[in-house]
C-alpha cells in the first residue's frame, strides 16, 4: 500500500528571468520514502528540490507558478511560514558545509535559533542525531574542536545531524556523496536506508547505482520536464519512456 | 557516436560470440540426425569430440557477461539483454549435449537394422533445429512476433513426438524383435522433444530482453 503523500506537486512552472527551468512538474513524494531525482545537469532536478523548502525565495528574479502542497497545504500561499517550512523540510547540501564552529556548536545552532535554551534538553538533541547519524562514537570526545577537523565523510553526517536537530519531517538531499569517496559514500548509504523509515527523504544524484540502491521512487528529469516517475525498480530495469532508459544506459552524448 | 563506445562494443562483441555459437548448435543438430539416419560413424565421432567446444564457447560468453555486468553495471534493456544472454547460452548448451546423446544412438544404431526409412524423426528434427535456428534469429534481429511464434509451433513438434512414440510402441509390440531399436527411436524423438523445448525458452528469453516480462501470447 503507498504512504501518505507527504508533497503532491501540480502544474509547478519556474522561471528564472525569462528561462524557464520547469515546465508544468507533476509528482507525488510519499511520506517516509525515498524518491531520487535523477537526470543531465541542467535538467531542472535540484531548482525542483529547493522548490519543496522555498529555498528559490532568495533567488533573484525567479517566478513560481502551479501548486506544491505539503501535508495537504500550499507553501507558496502567503499565510505559510517559510521559517516553519524549513524546519520541516531541511536540507543537506553536495559538499559538506559545516560552520566553522565545533561539533558541538553546529548541531545546537538550529535549535537555539528556533529558541531552544535548556542545556540538558540541547545537550541531549546533540547526543540523540550524533547517534542517529552513526557518528557519535566518533566525535563525543572531540565535541568542542572543530568541525572543520574531520573528514569529508564525517563532515556530511554531521550535517545530516544538524538537519535532524530540528527534528524535520522531509530531508532534501542535493547529491550529498557526490564529493566523497566509496566508504563515506556507503556510510551515508547505509544511513540513508535507517532514515527512510522515520523521515520523507528527497535525493538529487548523479549516480545511478545509488539511486538504485537507496530509492524506493525515482523520478527522471529532462529539460525542465518529468519524464517518468516510477518505482526505482521499474526505472532501472523496465523503464517506459525511450529517453529514459538512453539516459539511464548513459546513450545521452 | 554512440557516447559509450566501450560498452557498445563489448555487448556487440559477446552477441557477435552469441550468434557464433547458435549457428554452430544448428548445424549440429542436423547433423546428429544425418548421422543416425545415414549411419555416418565419422560424423557422429565428430559430434561427440565437438561438444567440448560448445561447453567451452558457453564459459567463454558466461565470463564476457560476468565481466561486461561487473564492470559496465548496465541497466535497462542492456542488464534484461545480458541476463537474457547468459540463460540462454545454457539452454544452447544443453542442446548441444542432447545431440551429444544423438551422436550416441547413432553409434549404438550402427549395427542395427532399420525396419523402416526414417521419414517422421528426420522431420521432426527439421522442425526442431528450425525452431532453434528462428529463436536465435527472434534474439538477433528482435523479432517479437517470431519469437512468440516460435514459441507457440512447439506444440507441433510434441504432437509429431506423440506420434512417433506411439507408432514406434506399436511396432515393438507386433515384433518383440523391433523393440530395442524403437525403444531407441523413441528416445531419440525424446531428446529432440526436448530441444525444441529449449527453443521456447529462448523465445521467452527474447521477449524478456525487449519487454522485461514473459507475456507470450501472440
Amino acid at each position: 500500500m503507498e504512504n501518505k503523500k507527504k508533497f503532491e506537486i501540480k502544474g509547478l512552472n519556474l522561471y528564472y528571468g525569462n528561462f524557464q527551468a520547469l515546465k508544468e512538474i507533476g509528482i507525488n513524494i510519499y511520506e517516509k520514502e525515498i524518491t531520487a531525482l535523477i537526470g543531465p545537469s541542467g535538467c531542472g532536478k535540484s531548482t525542483f528540490l529547493r522548490t519543496l523548502n522555498r529555498m528559490n525565495d532568495v533567488v533573484p528574479g525567479v517566478t513560481i507558478t502551479g501548486q506544491v502542497r505539503f501535508d495537504g497545504k500550499d507553501i507558496y500561499d502567503k499565510d505559510c511560514d517559510v521559517m516553519e517550512l524549513r524546519k520541516k523540510v531541511g536540507m543537506v547540501f553536495q559538499k559538506p558545509n559545516p560552520f566553522p564552529k565545533s561539533v558541538y556548536e553546529n548541531i545546537v545552532y538550529g535549535p537555539r535559533i528556533h529558541g531552544m535554551r535548556n542545556k540538558t534538553d540541547i545537550d541531549s538533541i546533540v547526543e540523540r542525531t550524533l547517534k542517529e547519524v552513526g557518528l557519535w562514537n566518533e566525535v563525543k570526545d572531540r565535541l568542542n574542536k572543530s568541525a572543520m577537523g574531520l573528514s569529508g565523510g564525517q563532515q556530511q553526517r554531521l550535517c545530516i545531524a544538524r538537519c535532524l536537530a530540528v527534528e524535520p519531517e522531509v530531508l532534501l538531499m542535493d547529491e550529498p556523496t557526490s564529493a566523497l569517496d566509496p566508504v563515506a559514500t556507503s556510510k551515508i548509504e547505509a544511513l540513508l536506508q535507517d532514515l527512510g523509515k522515520k523521515y520523507t527523504i528527497v535525493i538529487v544524484t548523479h549516480n545511478m547505482q545509488q539511486a538504485g540502491r537507496v530509492s524506493k521512487y525515482t523520478s527522471f528529469f529532462l529539460t525542465g520536464e518529468i519524464i517518468e516517475t516510477n518505482t526505482t525498480e521499474m526505472i532501472f530495469s523496465r523503464p517506459d519512456n525511450r529517453k529514459t532508459e538512453e539516459y539511464i544506459s548513459g546513450r545521452f552524448g | 557516436m554512440a557516447p559509450r563506445p566501450k560498452m557498445d562494443e563489448e555487448l556487440n562483441e559477446i552477441s557477435r560470440k552469441v550468434t557464433e555459437m547458435a549457428l554452430l548448435i544448428e548445424t549440429t543438430i542436423v547433423e546428429s540426425i544425418k548421422a543416425i539416419k545415414e549411419k555416418d560413424m565419422e560424423l557422429a565421432r565428430a559430434i561427440v569430440d565437438g561438444d567440448e567446444k560448445i561447453d567451452d564457447m558457453e564459459d567463454e560468453i558466461n565470463n564476457d557477461c560476468f565481466k561486461f555486468l561487473a564492470t559496465q553495471a548496465p541497466l535497462a534493456g542492456d542488464l534484461r539483454y545480458c541476463i537474457s544472454i547468459m540463460k540462454m547460452i545454457r539452454d544452447l548448451e544443453r542442446i548441444g549435449d542432447h545431440c551429444e546423446d544423438l551422436a550416441k544412438y547413432a553409434m549404438r544404431l550402427e549395427n542395427e537394422e532399420y525396419y523402416k526409412d526414417l521419414i517422421d524423426i528426420p522431420r521432426m528434427a527439421e522442425m526442431s533445429s528450425k525452431m532453434v535456428s528462428n529463436a536465435i534469429r527472434s534474439f538477433v534481429e528482435k523479432d517479437l512476433r517470431l519469437a512468440r511464434k516460435v514459441w507457440k509451433a512447439d506444440e507441433e513438434v510434441d504432437e509429431l513426438f506423440k506420434y512417433i512414440y506411439e507408432e514406434q510402441m506399436g511396432i515393438a509390440e507386433q515384433d518383440s524383435s523391433n523393440l530395442k531399436v524403437a525403444i531407441m527411436f523413441a528416445f531419440i524423438a525424446a531428446h529432440l522433444e526436448r530441444i525444441a523445448d529449449y527453443a521456447t525458452n529462448i523465445c521467452e528469453e527474447t521477449v524478456f530482453s525487449l519487454e522485461g516480462g514473459y507475456d507470450m501470447t501472440l
